[in-house]
């Protein structure tokens, strides 16, 4: 099998893959980390969204071998100790049920503060259209991911 | 130093007196071996199965119920900490395995808090006498004189000693018979908003769902099974899947014929979940189809129909309804048909399952530890204590995950390679492969005088059983099935509830709030539509029809309540601004249900724009008798308001030839935050024993949106989805 550098949270690692094989995939199964969800492999669901050089992006659609030279941040590598703003702002909203889509939904929400830290109401709701929560923690998303934007404020 | 074992545990047991009914320990046998911390200088006080205090403070609180986003692991372990006085910044919520001495342990059925709130009371009271006769003792005081607070025993002198240093004195102490549980307004954690314990590791990804689990040396595997229920495989060619780099093996997964059993067909071993994936696209296998190739949903539904345009069994009969008919001023009918559902749980069904020799791991998101150690048991012809069932966080189940069949199919996997595996279900297979959410055909005729008063009322469903899961062939619905029709809450003196037909020719499984959809929905409906044919408005020709207070009769130790029933209802009109001038085009559509012994109401506010469909707000309020965690409540409110929303708006699984025609979520599509209203929540305060939270928030939408579409357009729908009338 073919071999892929990658830079995963700020770390190097060597991933032996085939080259059609997707980043949520490699992730879990090549480097153990599993924050990073599988919900649909479609791109449908939003559960596997990782940063590839800051952009939200759906890591069951991104194979491997188009990511040499990117920088890669998943759920792991969002902070230390859960201490991003946007995780303070889960927390304090209690927003979890099952938790399954949570790390997605993070990453969604903090790649889109980063573009647009004072978001309204409706351009919170559009941007979080991607992340599915069966759960459908969507009113509590929502209010974190608003809160979130004070804290960063 | 050695762990102390409690000498006195049977004693505990018995003096909990098993009362409450929930749980069965008596006769257990108590193993604390995996249990907490076995750091050498640590004691530890294990006074009952769910409580283990450690001497450096730590209070180990398991967890018997499976934690799928409901908040059951704080809520239990809340009453004991509760209950104990304990500080719950020391509790550490360990998971039970599935294990009979827990009592039982299906989390399903919104009945965890329901069937365990006064047994966890018990415990934490029980310990907590404990540790005052403990303390009292070394002091040399009277017990009277010494209260537990916040993780101490204090004296009436000042003089107080913390929980931990008790744990060396109290493994002496026998354990009390009778003890007095907390006057309610006494609660510190039972009744307001605890956050969830588990808050912390679901925002950094560290929660290990069963997806998430990983043991050494694990395969990985993905299972092509028959597109038509119960086919099987005739011929398979695997010589391109074992081309495809990382793929191992290819093994023939046995079906079984019973309720948990596996479908079968053919599994693909890899060294990466991709590599099983491609693999099993790749192999080329002829299959025996079964009879259910004849499941077309559109003949299928029109032949239930015409069984509830017939008559059928008798459910329920009270008065004469031909004669209501006879004598009536006016008669109404309406038939309501509504689509299978899928679960579509966030995490795919998934099982990691370790087999050597006789003896077997799993882990695994499961709902039913212990239906699942059974069947794995019997599937290897082993005994039950050979077979350790670990429960992962759940990622969502609704129903899904308690169907252990994705555990024995990994268990035959791990079997026949002779090693660990974890079997991952694709979006596709669990779409395909589900155990549906029935299909359904009702039939509902009023009669009404000339008052405007409902004289009659006639209800006929007919809806594949969840009973032929369990006896194949079944076509009439189990005793349970029809209680959500005769349990109709409405003051008729003619009422008749029939049963028709309905072969299954898919698994019909339970799915949060399981029958409750399609009768939730037809008598809401109907009651909306009769207000109609009155002449009256919608709210007030409902309080009359539900009629005067009274507990009303069931079969179920609970009764319902219809004052409860009224001020659900009057309440979440309220507070949607029912009597309030609304914009141009809005109304609000009501439903009222009792399920799961909660009594429910939602007020929804609408409006179609273009032949669009807005929700703008949804009004919900509970009465769930005592709220063990509001915030939790209202979260489960939040949600089910959102599953309501999206089986109304998208939730449809049809069968061509057989086989489902959906696979993923761009064709079974759930609700996306653009279209989530505000939904605000209200709880009916109350003493009463605490009733189920789950599931029963979700039979009241769907109802209520047709009402206020109806309100708002004058047009009346009776089937779902939605999207099939462009609404949406
Ligand atoms: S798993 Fe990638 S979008 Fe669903
Ligand atoms: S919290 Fe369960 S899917 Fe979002």
């Amino acid at each position: 099998m073919p071999t892929y550098n990658l830079k995963v949270n700020g770390e190097k690692q060597v991933v032996e893959a085939e080259s059609d094989t997707p980043l949520l995939w490699a992730l879990r199964d090549n480097l153990d980390l599993v924050g990073t969800k599988f919900g649909c492999g479609i791109g449908q669901c939003g559960a596997c969204t990782v940063h590839i050089d800051g952009t939200a992006t759906r890591s069951c659609l991104l194979p491997v071998s188009a990511l040499e030279d990117k920088e890669i941040t998943t759920i792991e590598g969002l902070s230390e100790n859960g201490s991003h703003p946007v995780q303070q702002a889960w927390k304090e909203v209690d927003v979890p049920q099952c938790g399954y889509c949570q790390a997605g939904q993070i990453m969604t929400a903090s790649a889109f503060l980063e573009t647009n830290p004072k978001p309204t109401e409706e351009e919170i709701k559009i941007a979080m259209n991607g992340n599915i929560c069966r759960c459908s923690a969507y009113n509590r998303i929502q209010r974190a991911v608003a809160i979130a934007s004070e804290k960063i404020g | 130093m050695a762990p102390i074992k409690n000498i006195s545990r049977r004693g505990f047991i018995k003096g909990i007196g098993l009362a409450s009914g929930g749980l069965v320990l008596a006769s257990s046998a108590y193993s604390f071996s995996n249990f907490g911390s076995k750091e050498e200088d640590i004691l530890e006080f294990n006074p009952n199965l769910f409580v283990q205090l450690n001497s450096n403070g730590s209070l180990i609180l398991v967890a018997s119920r499976s934690e799928m986003g409901q908040g059951v692991r704080t809520s239990l372990t809340s009453v004991i900490a509760d209950e104990m006085e304990a500080d719950w910044d020391k509790v550490i919520v360990k998971q039970a395995t599935g294990d009979a001495k827990y009592g039982n342990q299906n989390t399903d059925g919104s009945r965890s808090v329901r069937t365990l709130f006064e047994t966890m009371r018990k415990m934490g009271a029980t310990v907590k006498a404990v540790l005052i006769t403990a303390a009292a003792k070394s002091w040399k005081v009277p017990e009277s004189e010494c209260i537990a607070k916040n993780h101490f025993i204090i004296h009436s002198s000042g003089k107080k000693i913390g929980f931990g240093d008790l744990v060396e004195i109290a493994k002496e102490i026998s354990i009390p018979e009778n003890v007095i549980l907390k006057d309610p307004k006494d609660f510190k954690f039972i009744g307001k908003k605890l956050p969830s314990i588990d808050v912390e590791n679901l925002s950094n990804g560290s929660a290990v769902f069963g997806l998430d689990k990983r043991v050494p040396n694990m395969k990985f595997a993905a299972i092509k099974r028959c597109s038509v229920a119960f086919g099987t495989v005739k011929s398979v060619d695997k010589t391109e899947a074992l081309k495809i780099n990382g793929v191992l093996d290819v093994v023939e997964v046995p079906m079984l014929i019973k309720a948990f059993g596996p479908l079968g067909g053919v599994a693909v071993i890899a060294t990466n979940t991709w590599a099983a994936f491609k693999g099993r696209d790749a192999l080329k296998i002829e299959w025996n189809y079964s009879k259910n190739t004849s499941y077309n949903s559109e003949t299928f539904m029109d032949s239930i129909t015409a069984n509830v345009h017939k008559p059928g069994k008798v459910e329920k009969s009270i008065g004469n309804i031909d004669n209501a008919f006879k004598k009536a001023n006016k008669t109404h009918e309406a038939t309501y048909k509504l689509p299978h559902l899928a679960h579509a749980p966030m995490e795919v069904p998934n099982a990691v399952v370790s087999v050597k020799g006789d003896i077997c791991e799993v882990w695994a998101p499961i709902q039913s530890p212990q239906a699942a150690r059974r069947e794995v048991a019997n599937f290897l012809e082993t005994d039950q204590s050979n077979v350790t069932i670990n429960v992962t966080f759940l990622g969502g189940g609704f129903g899904r995950k308690a169907k252990p069949d994705f555990i024995v199919e990994a268990t035959a996997v791990s079997k026949a390679i002779n090693g660990p595996v974890q079997v991952v279900w694709s979006r596709e297979d669990d779409i395909q492969h589900s155990y549906y959410h029935t299909v359904s055909s009702q039939f509902l005729k009023g009669a009404i005088d000339k008052n405007g008063k409902v004289t009659g009322w006639l209800h006929r469903f007919a809806l594949p059983t969840i009973g032929s899961t369990f006896t194949p062939g079944r076509d009439l619905p189990q005793p349970w099935e029809a209680r959500s029709a005769t349990d109709v809450p409405y003051d008729i003196p003619n009422l008749q509830i029939e049963a028709g037909k309905a072969d299954a020719h898919v698994r019909i499984g339970w799915l949060r709030s399981v029958i409750n959809i399609p009768h939730g929905f037809a008598i809401n409906v109907f009651a909306d539509e009769l207000a109609h044919e009155a002449g009256k408005d919608p709210l007030e020709f409902r309080l009359n029809l539900i009629g005067k207070d009274r507990i009303q009769e069931t079969k179920d130790a609970y009764k319902y309540d219809t004052s409860k029933l009224k001020h659900v209802l009057k309440t979440a009109a309220k507070n949607a601004g029912y009597d309030k001038q609304l914009p141009e085009g809005h109304a609000i559509g009501l439903a009222v249900h009792y399920s799961f012994y909660s009594h429910v109401a939602a007020a929804i506010e609408v409006s179609v724009t273009n032949g669009k469909l807005t929700i703008h707000k949804i009004s919900v309020v509970i009465d769930c008798g005592t709220a063990i965690n509001r915030d939790t409540i209202t979260a489960q409110m939040e949600g089910a308001a959102i599953f309501g929303m999206s089986l109304a708006y998208y939730g449809k699984i049809t069968a061509k030839d057989g086989a489902i025609e959906q696979s993923n979520f761009h064709n079974y599509q759930v609700l996306r935050m653009p279209n989530a209203p505000k939904i605000q929540v209200e709880i009916v305060n109350s003493n009463d024993k605490p009733t189920g939270v789950g599931e029963p928030g979700v039979p009241v939408i769907a109802p209520a949106i047709i009402n206020a579409i109806f309100k708002a357009t004058g047009k009346r729908y009776r089937t779902l989805p939605l999207s099939d009338h462009g609404l949406v």
